[in-house]
């Protein structure tokens, strides 16, 4: 983390309990991730990786999971009986634990969902204090820490895109944290993914979307909002 | 500003070259780093310190199961047992620290402060203290602002992560926060406040992290408890002008240095200490999820 800590930070943060790792870091993987899906999931399988493959249960990560594609906020007590709500709300889901990938980050959680003929795959990992890290979306390197505004943007490997897609973001004042491009496959898509200090307007994105050689973009305003 | 709360001497110096109180310090500070408003921290207090006190009533309230059957009600007992072992007052300390940990054991809200394994710890203490004294809560919230500061001072010369500073930097600084703000809450000065979580850490020096299967359940939950008694035991201390000999910023490297050299299995890595009990070993395995895939080593994700 940079800077200083704040006095919240020492009387707080509000949370559900027990661990900040283990609910609220793993309640904000699943907001993002259903952010990224652009809805609220009806079916969702939830692998959890090494050191949360065991502990995911006792720590009661499963529910903070199910609340949080729920959409439920990290300190909201309904956490408690995430799993009696979504069976309310109509969302499936299934759980599974793989206990030794040693490419993933300790506590990492891989999160299939999909909501009709909408899905996504997101590779989340809770780092501590209720900070995380997405590290993949659909197979793509994304790194973002959902901690202000994130945008990505799925496009054709055009020579110029980076600097055009930070022109854009620069007219909006928005400051860019940090910026990726990860690329995969041999259709030559690449993945830009984009962390702002601010929020960009609704036109913005509705303008980048026009662009031809734009295959897709997913905006993420503060997930804790 | 932000030197202010690199030590302990630095905060007093500050304060009295300013001629304000600790408190005061730590809303410039707050202020100063995160462009607040005052009002929007006091209000930011008051909402905290409400979280804490219905974490006491919740737990004191409702049903507290975890789910690997550790906890279960603790906290309700002692409170209805028919015998004070000191006094009523010290029964209902005891049992609002366990209740509001219960409450984070069992997925309650609680507030972390300064970590959620110690959530109990001010929550018990400072309920307590109001009550007793008929406190206002602008003094409670004054003391949690001094507990803040003496944490932020804690976080930067040592640790307040249990996997990296052990029990001592969890629980133990909980419990210097608490010493601290109880004895500015009866009036104490700023070298008594002080000598408060010098002694506080001299109590709680060494202790390691070994919680059983990893949850934070035992020995949290009672260590919660058992900090809450030492700050009140501190804060009595430093009270009465009784001095910890070793200053405060030295027992606070202190911790840091034993921190440093603990062993990770000391570390909430939970394979030692009560952890690594026959008892602890065979909790474990009935909680913790066996049925685990093991990929294939050629299989790993990409
Ligand atoms: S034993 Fe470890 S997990 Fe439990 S309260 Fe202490 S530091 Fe936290």
């Amino acid at each position: 983390m940079s800077g200083k800590s704040s006095v919240f930070d020492m009387i707080g943060p509000v949370m559900i309990g027990p661990s900040s790792s283990h609910t609220a870091g793993v309640v904000r993987i699943a907001r993002a991730a259903i952010r990224v899906l652009g809805a609220k999931p009806d079916k969702a399988e939830l692998t959890f990786y090494n050191s949360f493959a065991r502990t995911y249960e006792g720590h009661g990560s499963d529910k903070a999971i199910i609340g949080g594609l729920m959409d439920f906020k990290t300190d909201d007590p309904k956490i408690k009986q995430a799993f009696e709500i979504a069976k309310e709300q109509g969302l499936e889901y299934k759980f599974k634990s793989v206990g030794n990938a040693s490419v993933y980050h300790p506590n990492t959680i891989k999160l299939n969902i999909s909501k009709g003929e909408q899905k996504v795959e997101v590779i989340g990992e809770s780092l501590g204090g209720g900070l995380i890290n997405i590290a993949f979306v659909d197979g793509f390197n994304a790194d973002f820490t959902a901690q202000s505004h994130t945008l990505i943007i799925k496009a054709q490997d055009i020579s110029g895109a980076i600097a055009f897609i930070s022109s854009v973001i620069a007219q909006e004042k928005a400051n860019i944290a940090t910026m990726s491009v990860s690329r995969k496959g041999k259709n030559d898509e690449a993945c830009h993914v984009i962390e702002m200090d601010s929020g960009i307007q609704a036109i913005t994105i509705e303008y980048l979307r026009s662009i031809p050689w734009i295959k897709q973009i997913i905006y993420i305003p503060d997930i804790d909002l | 500003m932000s030197f202010l709360f690199n030590s302990f001497s630095g905060w007093k110096q500050y304060c009295l070259d300013h001629n304000i109180s600790l408190y005061e310090a730590v809303i410039e500070y707050e202020i100063a780093q995160r462009g607040k408003e005052e009002q929007a921290i006091w209000d930011g207090l008051l909402a905290a310190y409400q979280v804490m006190r219905d974490a006491v009533e919740t737990g004191l309230r409702e049903e507290m199961t975890s789910r690997s059957g550790m906890i279960n009600n603790g906290a309700k007992k002692v409170y209805k047992h028919p015998v004070a072992v000191l006094s009523p007052e010290f029964q209902k300390l005891i049992s609002r620290a366990l209740a509001a940990k219960e409450v984070n054991s069992c997925m309650g809200r609680v507030v972390a402060a300064p970590t959620a394994g110690a959530s109990g710890i001010l929550p018990g203490t400072l309920y307590t203290l109001q009550e007793i004294h008929r406190l206002s809560d602008r003094s409670i919230l004054e003391g949690l602002l001094i507990g803040a500061g003496i944490a932020l001072i804690i976080e930067e010369k040592a640790s307040l992560a249990g996997a990296v500073g052990g029990c001592q930097a969890e629980t133990g600084s909980a419990a210097a926060m608490a010493a601290g703000a109880m004895v500015h809450c009866l009036g104490g000065t700023v070298d008594q406040i002080f000598n408060a979580v010098a002694i506080t850490i001299q109590c709680m020096l060494g202790l390691v992290c070994d919680p059983v299967a990893g949850l934070v359940e035992v020995p949290c939950v009672v260590r919660n408890a058992s900090a809450a008694a030492i700050a009140n035991s501190s804060a009595q201390i430093a009270l009465a002008d009784v001095s910890a000999v070793i200053p405060v910023d030295e027992c606070v490297d202190a911790m840091g240095e034993i921190g440093a050299s603990m062993e990770s299995k000391y570390k909430e890595t939970a394979m030692g200490g009560l952890a690594a009990t026959l008892t602890g070993q065979d909790i474990s395995k009935r909680v913790l999820i066996q049925d685990i895939e093991m990929l294939p080593d050629e299989d790993l994700p990409e």
